[in-house]
């Protein structure tokens, strides 16, 4: 097998030009099927039969618990990437995508609970899934607190890279044991309508805007990785030509 | 290998009885926080009893992630961990016997307190066997997955408050599963499933920490 296109990404100064290249494509690829997607979702969809209006949360709620999931997944392999082959880029992508991925959980969370006081009567209650995404927060946490307080670049990114696994490892057995301690606690009083019944044009939207919800984090994620290889080799003569040049430009 | 296994066991022994003062410390906060409980909610026997699970395994939780702040700072500030990286003997197993020493020294201590702890909150006296052994599984992986969360901060400063929100999230199944055996069996009902699962726990932290708690080490130590 070929390993050029994966050795590619140890340069910091070839992604750099290639994100450069994709940026464009992947913003005009977030802004329109966000548009799409949530327009459809918030104004044309039909309302729910129960729910009526109040279920078109869903079309941010869902996008973003998903992301919130996808990107400790993302972080999780790119700990192993760092970890295993050393590469630099791995490491600005772990640590720039935490922030993000802690305020997806964040959305997820707070849109759940507007979501949950008509449908539920209540803003929170223990329920396994709620649970869960709370305990994925504080995961993200521990990997943002954790890549602050060490100084030292290379061993903050080292030691989130290990975190980020032991958490990885960590998730299923979490998600289990809450969901075993949910059903030991109290019964399931409340079941979110299913989502097997939704009819196609109201899944169709929430699709559009979850596939423009990872645009969107794509594009967020490499314009944080971009700003960060630039900081981190402020030193390279590339870098330097690429900031005069941009300051140039603003000037 | 098993050799170097024993030897350090016994290192790590006589340090800590060198300072029995340290090794009582988690028992009495152990102590402490369980005698808070009854003050915070009131002295009513029923509810005590009730809550007795959930306050026995919080308190055991939250002493064995304090017992584990300095688990390799001085080995951290004299050197030896780096003695220990550039040995030729596996770090994982150094780190074992490591955290299999403190294990015996503070989280086997908190077992054997548990019980008369148990019975002053009113826990019946048939419940005190699955507690036992729900605490002898559970320990273990709470000072093996603290371990990794020492290993990360032990060159920091301040790691105290760090340390805890690291681990705490991880330590989320084993307070389920603990609470839920004590629960079962509070209820009359059997608690094998829950403390075997709790097993199975065990055996995966005791397995995989250890490689986790090197890495952790290595990198600190690179610092």
């Amino acid at each position: 097998m070929n390993w050029t296109w994966f050795h590619k990404w140890g340069s910091p100064k070839w992604f750099y030009e290639m994100s450069g290249r994709w940026l464009p494509w992947l913003g005009v690829a977030a802004i329109l099927l966000l548009a799409v997607g949530l327009a459809w979702g918030l104004a044309f969809a039909p309302p729910e039969k129960y729910q009526l209006d109040s279920y078109r949360i869903i079309y941010i709620h869902v996008p973003a618990a998903f992301l919130a999931q996808s990107c400790y997944l993302l972080m999780a392999i790119a700990g192993v990437v760092s970890l295993v082959w050393k590469m630099k880029l791995a490491d600005v992508a772990l640590q720039q995508a935490a922030p993000i991925g802690a305020w997806l959980c964040f959305v997820s969370l707070v849109s759940g609970a507007i979501w949950g006081k008509p449908t539920w009567g209540t803003y929170w209650i223990w329920d396994a899934r709620l649970t869960s995404m709370l305990i994925l927060l504080f995961l993200y946490f521990g990997v943002i607190a954790l890549g602050n307080a060490i100084s030292n670049r290379d061993s903050a990114a080292k030691a989130c890279a290990v975190l980020a696994l032991v958490g990885a490892v960590n998730i299923p057995i979490i998600k289990y044991s809450v969901e075993f301690w949910n059903t030991l606690h109290q019964p399931a009083t409340f079941t979110v309508t299913g989502k097997a019944s939704m009819s196609a044009d109201m899944w169709l939207p929430l699709l559009i805007s979850v596939l423009g919800f990872y645009c969107f984090f794509a594009t967020v994620l490499l314009m944080r990785m971009r700003l960060e290889v630039l900081r981190r080799e402020s030193r390279a003569s590339w870098v330097k030509a690429e900031v005069a040049r941009l300051s140039g430009g603003n000037r | 290998m098993s050799n170097v296994f024993t030897l350090l066991l016994v290192r790590e022994a006589r340090l800590l009885f060198r300072r029995p003062a340290e090794l009582a410390n988690p028992l009495v906060f152990f102590a402490v926080v369980i005698a808070l409980f009854p003050l915070a909610v009131g002295p009513e026997s029923q509810q005590l009893r009730n809550l007795s699970p959930g306050l026995l395994w919080v308190a055991a939780l939250l002493a064995v992630l304090l017992s584990l702040d300095g688990l390799f700072r001085s080995d951290f500030e004299d050197g030896s961990l780096e003695q220990w990286v550039v040995s030729p003997h596996p770090l994982s197993l150094l780190v074992l016997a490591k955290v299999v020493a403190h294990w015996l020294f503070s989280g086997l201590a908190l077992v054997l307190l548990s019980p008369l702890l148990a019975l002053m909150l009113g826990l019946p006296a048939h419940c005190v066997p699955v507690l036992l052994v729900s605490l002898l599984l559970g320990t273990p992986v709470l000072s093996l997955l603290g371990a990794v969360g020492a290993a990360l901060t032990v060159g920091l400063k301040r790691g105290g408050l760090l340390l805890a929100l690291l681990i705490l999230p991880l330590y989320i199944p084993v307070l389920i599963l603990g609470t839920g055996a004590l629960q079962a069996s509070l209820q009359g009902l059997p608690a094998a499933g829950q403390l075997l699962w709790m097993a199975s726990l065990t055996a995966l932290a005791v397995t995989l920490a250890p490689f986790a708690i090197a890495a952790g080490l290595k990198i600190s130590i690179g610092e």
